[in-house]
């Protein structure tokens, strides 16, 4: 028999947003029975290696106002603004609220906590604990949720199918990796935080975990994934490894240059050049990722890059800074430019590649982080609200996490004060299918596909032909492919038939997910015939408001690419205009 | 690209299958810049796909993937290729029940952790609009060092405190225990006090020092049991022989 746990609300990802939503929960109600559930424990959530910092307003010279600019124009105008509203409106009483609860902030000389510089922002807004932002907030949620008992954790507990019944989500199932057995948790709501997807792409800052569980699971269950083909490159990765090196990097006063020596930037729209060591704040260095990754691309096609054993590259140089400056807020970048390229950033340039970074895309949720499907949430790069457009700003992510995970929390509780009950034979019946068709894919033998064989096939098609500029032609080349390694798939055969700790079968059915994560990224690209934020297209290369100011849905289809609908963006108050990033000439 | 070809002798044990544990020697040609974390994940997809081993970040800060290379507790994503011979012997960390090849039971050290109190027990209470407690730079130094922990486990398994006597709440969960307790920000000392300034609190510790030496975050956790154990004494005096000094 399959274990049942009865539980008021779950929530699948510990992360950032889990963990947020996990406190809130418990602070608003202690009798609520919550279940955290995650395929790790709390501490190894990607969330930990964020560095750069988290975006809120709180300094006099500030204002509610340019943050929403900084975000909406930032975004090329694909933002709710309803939504980035609501979110900056937050910001600060959740960073604030993370600064009651322990968390490191750097901090200004007269005690209160320090601001830094990010790209595409027109002031400094970026509250950070040196630059291991992301981590030390994980940290301090995960050790704050200690205090609630009513926190049920069920650590290392893969997520593989929602429970849905009468049009409700009532629930998940979750493969105990410890035993192997499968687990029912009937809930009466369930909040999805994830993560992003990044592993769908070879050369990406994201950990090995980051396969798009979550958005899959939604997404097969009903729900739409929202504008999944704006996927964000960082300019600065480390060559070979694709270890990311913070935005602070450039906030605290880092230089980009090619071959020649030359401040490439001033090229782009970004210029002209600021004096060394003085950034100029939405100039040069200090522009938004997209326009920063683009611009690589350009002097790569020129012929201006740096080759390396790992491929070309242009050079972060920060000597500048100096030794003092780098240890005090950047000592992290030094320890992995150090360790991991053997180049010291206080003595040499380091030489440096975009990366895939970050989904802006995800699980279609509203401004109160539900989906269309009743009782079922979603908060954090997981979920697309969409406060992050056409192109996330740096530092937005972090607070994203805190805000829309505690709204996704109050929003569960809203809900289940309905009086929602799950329906015990109907989601036990779904259960036992999902048993049974991980029981096949588990028994099966006489497969002739591999998973890493099939994986590499999937991440070199997605970077050649989805990646930081894209074609008609190539992401039909992405399309076919993905749609033809989804059949592939079923070919598949495990090769560990035991119960204990099976990464096989678990990288089987992360692979699965990121195959339906990435036809949703290649069929709407393919589909938007325009150019917009992190997504270009060379055959398209205006902005085309008349025909694109809109969302992407991607709803599934589990034998042929997704059907592809469009939903209009919410427009407040800033409509559409030009991207701006040489303030300087002002 | 470089090639090296490494011997990798892995410890592996299938609780269904194994009756104990077993060394499994595999063939890996290597880039030159790998680390030991890159080798093994060459074994998985082109090798062995039923090796199991816990790993995320790559870039040393989730703490899931440390082991026992060549007898060091290490990080195996921080484990450069280059500072090892040709063969390399990779175990699961020591001190801890295997569940699967390298991945080690640690109900343990959660519990621990748990048990220390590891938050903000504030001082004064404050509202959101009040805003943020003021800390200065030098209040903040005080403790940074020690909210820098991963909880990758290295020091549990370098302590032979710990090998010994299982009760040790040991290095990492001390260390946080102190973090908070020299936060400008807390008043929980004297419920954590209760916890770590026991037998099996800070005075299990002999003061061997591994556990600063395996950090790999420089946490350096053996200063903080030193300073629990010189604060505690302080107490102790304060209560016994001046009780007119308790404050």
């Amino acid at each position: 028999m399959m274990e049942k746990i009865q539980t008021d609300v779950a929530i699948v990802g510990a992360g950032g947003a889990g963990l947020r939503a996990a406190i809130a929960l418990a602070e608003a109600d202690p009798k609520l029975r919550i279940s955290l559930i995650s395929k790790v424990y709390p501490m190894r959530s990607h969330t930990c290696a964020a560095e750069g910092g988290a975006a809120g307003v709180i300094k006099p010279d500030d204002s509610m106002d340019l943050h929403f600019n900084d975000t909406v124009g930032g975004g090329d105008w694909l933002c709710d603004q309803d939504a980035v509203e609501y979110f900056i409106k937050e910001a600060p009483k959740e960073l604030t609220q993370l600064e009651h609860w322990g968390c490191p902030w750097s901090r200004e000389a007269d005690g209160s906590v320090a601001v830094r510089p990010f790209g595409g922002m027109k002031i400094k807004r970026t509250w950070f604990a040196a630059d291991k932002t992301g981590f030390h907030l994980l940290h301090t949620l995960f050790q704050t949720s200690l205090k609630y008992p009513s926190i049920q954790r069920f650590d290392e507990h893969y997520a593989t199918d929602l429970l849905v019944d009468a049009g409700r989500c009532q629930g998940l199932t979750a493969i105990e990796m410890r035993s192997g057995q499968l687990r029912q948790f009937q809930a009466k709501a369930v909040i999805i935080t994830t993560g992003g997807a990044g592993r769908m792409f070879p050369f990406t800052t994201n950990g090995a975990i980051k396969t798009g569980d979550g958005m899959a699971m939604a997404y097969r269950a009903g729900v739409s994934l929202k504008d999944m083909e704006f996927v964000q490159y960082h300019p600065t990765g480390l060559p070979n490894t694709g270890i990311l090196l913070t935005e602070g990097c450039r906030g605290e006063g880092g230089i980009l240059v090619n071959k020649h020596n030359y401040r490439y930037l001033q090229d782009y729209g970004m210029g002209p050049e600021t004096p060394i060591g003085q950034p100029v704040l939405k100039t040069m260095e200090l522009g938004p990722r997209d326009r920063l990754s683009q611009a690589f691309w350009h002097e790569q096609k020129k012929g201006n890059t740096v080759p390396t054993p790992w491929g070309d590259c242009v050079l972060l140089d920060m000597r500048h800074l100096g030794e003092k400056l780098i240890d005090e807020r950047l000592p992290f970048v030094r320890e992995l430019a150090t360790s991991y390229l053997q180049k010291d950033p206080v003595h040499e340039p380091i030489p440096i590649r975009p990366v895939v970074h970050y989904m802006m895309g995800g699980i279609h949720t509203d401004i109160n982080a539900a989906t269309v499907l009743p009782g079922l949430f979603a908060a954090g790069e997981c979920a697309c609200v969409t406060i992050n457009g056409a192109n996330r700003l740096g530092s937005n992510s972090l607070t994203e996490l805190l805000v829309f995970g505690k709204r996704a929390a109050l929003s569960a509780v809203e809900y289940i004060g309905s009086g929602v009950t799950p329906n015990d034979a109907a989601i036990t019946k779904q259960a036992e299918r999902v048993q049974g068709r991980i029981r096949t894919l588990f028994e099966k033998s006489g497969g002739t596909e591999s998973i890493s064989g099939l994986r590499k096939e999937m991440t070199d098609s997605m970077e050649e032909h989805a990646g930081i500029y894209r074609t008609a032609e190539g992401l039909q080349s992405a399309c076919a492919k993905i749609g033809e390694l989804r059949l592939r798939y079923a070919d598949i055969e495990l090769h560990d038939k035991t119960n204990v700790y099976n990464t096989d079968l678990l990288q089987a059915l992360e692979l699965g997910a990121m195959l339906d994560c990435a036809e949703a990224v290649a069929v709407g690209a393919l589909e938007r015939k325009e150019s917009r934020g992190a997504h270009q297209r060379l055959d398209f290369e205006a902005r085309d408001d008349q025909n694109y100011l809109k969302h992407t849905l991607a709803h599934y289809h589990p034998n042929e690419p997704p059907r592809i609908e469009y939903l209009d963006v919410v427009i407040t108050k800033s409509q559409p205009s030009v991207r701006d990033y040489s303030g300087a000439k002002k | 690209m470089s090639e090296r070809q490494i011997q990798l002798e892995v410890l592996r044990y299938n609780p269904e299958t194994d009756s104990e544990p077993r060394f499994q020697t595999y063939s890996v040609p290597c880039e030159a810049e790998w680390v030991v974390l890159d080798a093994l994940n060459y074994v998985k997809d082109h090798l062995d796909t039923t090796l199991s081993y816990r790993w995320s970040c790559h870039m040393a800060v989730c703490g899931s993937c440390g082991m026992m290379i060549n007898g060091e507790p290490t990080l195996s994503c921080k484990a450069f290729l280059r500072d090892y011979p040709d063969t390399i012997r990779v175990e699961p960390l020591v001190h801890f029940p295997i569940e699967r090849d390298l991945v080690t039971v640690i109900d343990d050290f959660m519990e621990k952790l748990n048990r220390v109190k590891p938050y903000l027990i504030p001082k004064e209470a404050r509202t959101i609009a009040e805003g943020e407690y003021r800390q200065s730079p030098a209040e903040l130094k005080r403790f940074k060092q020690y909210t820098l922990c991963i909880n990758c486990m290295l020091c549990y398994s370098a302590c032979p405190e710990y090998g010994l006597i299982p009760d040790f709440i040991g290095p990492a969960a001390i260390a946080l225990a102190h973090r908070y307790n020299s936060d400008s920000r807390d008043g929980g000392r004297e419920q954590r006090q209760q916890v770590i300034a026991t037998k099996e609190g800070v005075w299990e510790c002999s003061f061997v020092g591994a556990c600063s030496e395996v950090c790999p975050k420089h946490v350096d956790p053996a200063a903080a049991l030193q300073q629990v154990k010189i604060a505690s004494t302080v107490d102790w005096y304060k209560e016994h022989l001046m009780p007119w000094g308790k404050s």
